[in-house]
């Protein structure tokens, strides 16, 4: 029988402890070995990890390609395929490559046949996708069945046929049809964090709203402990309640550190939306076991009328190049505002910009408040500023040619007062002009409604020998 | 007192790629309590410190926590060209110099 065989059959019940290993919150930048083996060690029901996240910009969904390295994901599958194969036990990756759309899971899926031709592991395998279909996505736009997720445009036809890639969130549904398959591992492009960690429980008929409120912490792994790190995560479900341990003897989960978990990158601790429904956490409880273990209980749940779907969409919108530079004369400095503008208007008049060989050309200065992203404050004045010319254009030879010229122009400006006549900057090497890939942006965050979630995420069987 | 002389983490991140946050917490419920009750941790008074218009920001105290979380529209979706912060991890300066 299969690992996810045996645990739907003869898997925990309410009121039994269930323990599910979190082996990674983003697969592929490293998994610690020893708090992996330490969690292995504690016979887990299943293992999960999480492979993606929207935090690393639009690059990677727009241009199927994955963060992390080819070197670094082969060495973290590799560790928690032979793991859990080895312990016969259930394993649920999901967002495969970075994105969890068709080309990222592809390379992942290409990644593990090889590990198991190498390694000689035979083990059934299901994969969910992801990708969401643009005829289905116009025809939710036009029935009035998408919304915004914040301030981003609302959804047209135009929006869905220029991204270049549109990846749904699956929830636990996907994953329940994924287990019913039974087998081995199961591989799923772009998740909900929490469905990963979530489905088992929910499948074997322990609550909802614990289940999910565990999910949501575990899947960092060991973020929500004191120091916070990247070791593997236990959480074992009994009920209504859960414990969390850190399989690093030296990071604790306390009351505190745990319920401060629940502020990282969320708009709002005190609830989660997911496809299914809404998580409630103001009357959840924290309370230390002994120093470095937490129990948790208080989540509600609340089940959604319709299923509602997070989507994500990139496109493309240019070629890069940059230019980089920095300069510690105090005049250029001090006129910084004016000889960048200057330099914008040379360079506009020199390379005029068209409706067909179009840019956009930003002067990052460092030193003069270059990182906030809102108005109403200055930076202090600084000794030494740098320069980032940024041109993004419709093909990656006019980047270059624009960044170019800014270089040179901004290299000789003149300006009233100005003493340093053999050059405003001071390049660290050359060419300081650099191709930096294409550039894309977020077009799609938004939910549509879904009535045939199967027909979105389907399931793919095979064996892997 | 000044906010950093209590507040034992001021960090900001993206939630998602259309809001950054910012969180505040505090050693003890002392600390918190004195910065939940601040005037100057008003959702209206941390947009005028932000420059931003009062409706587009929320300040939501978490007590289980003994935290404090500001959520602001990103005046741009992270990673599109003219961004300064994909990530939105450096955008909590402004409090650092907060008086309470």
């Amino acid at each position: 029988m299969s690992a996810f065989g045996r645990l739907m059959h003869d898997g925990p019940r309410p009121g039994e402890p269930l323990r599910a290993l979190a082996a990674s919150g983003q697969l592929g930048y490293g998994i610690p070995e020893p708090a992996l083996r330490a969690g292995l060690a504690r016979k887990p029901h299943f293992i999960g990890c999480d492979m993606g996240s929207i935090d690393v910009g639009p690059y990677y969904l727009g241009s199927g390609r994955m963060a992390t390295s080819e070197v670094i994901t082969r060495r973290d599958l590799r560790l928690v395929l032979n793991g859990a194969l080895d312990a016969g036990t259930p394993l649920i990756i999901g967002t495969a490559g970075t994105a969890g759309a068709a080309p990222h899971l592809d390379r992942t899926l290409e990644i593990v046949r090889s590990i198991a031709a190498e390694d000689e592991l035979s083990f059934k395998l299901a994969v969910i996708r992801a990708d969401i279909p643009r005829h289905f996505l116009k025809q939710m736009v036009e029935a009035g069945r998408t919304r915004p997720l914040g301030r981003i445009a609302a959804l047209g036809a135009e929006t869905v046929d220029g991204a270049s890639h549109i990846v749904g969130q699956m929830g636990v549904e996907a994953f329940v049809r994924a287990m019913e398959t039974e087998p081995d591992v199961i591989i799923a492009g772009r998740a909900c964090d929490t469905a990963i960690f979530a489905a088992v429980p929910t499948v074997l008929g322990y609550p909802i709203a614990a289940s999910m409120h565990m999910a949501k912490i575990i899947e960092c792994t060991s973020i929500c402990c004191v120091p916070g790190g990247r070791d593997a995560m236990l959480g074992t479900l009994e009920g209504d309640a859960f414990a969390l341990e850190s399989m690093n003897p030296g990071r604790r989960a306390t009351p505190l550190s745990v319920a401060a978990h629940s502020l990282y990158e969320q708009a709002d601790p005190l609830t989660v939306y997911e496809p299914e429904g809404v998580l409630t956490l103001d009357e959840a409880r924290f309370e230390a076991i002994d120093d470095r273990r937490t129990r948790v209980d208080g989540a509600r749940w609340q089940p959604a009328r319709v299923s509602t779907i997070k989507i994500e969409g990139a496109e493309w919108v240019g070629e890069r190049a940059v230019c980089l530079a920095g300069s510690c004369d105090p005049r250029v400095i001090e006129n910084q505002a004016q000889i960048t503008a200057g330099v914008r208007a040379i360079v506009s008049d020199i390379v005029p910009p068209t409706d067909d060989a179009g840019y956009e050309l930003f002067f990052h200065v460092y030193g003069t408040g270059a990182i906030d992203l809102f108005d109403g404050r200055h930076a202090a004045a600084a000794d030494e500023v740098f320069f980032l010319i940024e041109c993004v254009a419709s093909t990656a030879d006019l980047a270059r040619a624009v960044v170019g010229v800014a270089k040179q122009y901004l290299l000789h400006y003149g300006f009233e007062g100005r003493l340093s006549t053999g050059g405003n900057i001071a390049f660290p090497f050359t060419p300081a002009e650099l191709a930096a890939q294409s550039a894309y942006r977020f077009s799609i965050y938004h939910t549509t409604e879904c009535d045939d979630l199967a027909g979105i995420f389907p399931v793919e069987s095979e064996r892997v020998t | 007192m000044r906010l950093v002389d209590v507040a034992r983490v001021v960090r900001s991140k993206n939630a998602g790629p259309l809001t950054v946050t910012v969180d505040l917490m505090f050693p003890e419920r002392q600390a918190y309590e004195t910065a939940a009750a601040s005037p100057k941790l008003t959702a209206r008074a941390v947009a005028r410190l932000y420059g931003l218009p009062a409706d587009t920001v929320k300040v939501i105290a978490f007590p289980p926590a003994l935290a404090i979380k500001i959520v602001m529209d990103r005046p741009i979706v992270a990673g599109s060209p003219g961004d300064r912060d994909v990530y939105g991890a450096q955008q909590h300066k402004p409090l650092l110099e907060l008086e309470l």
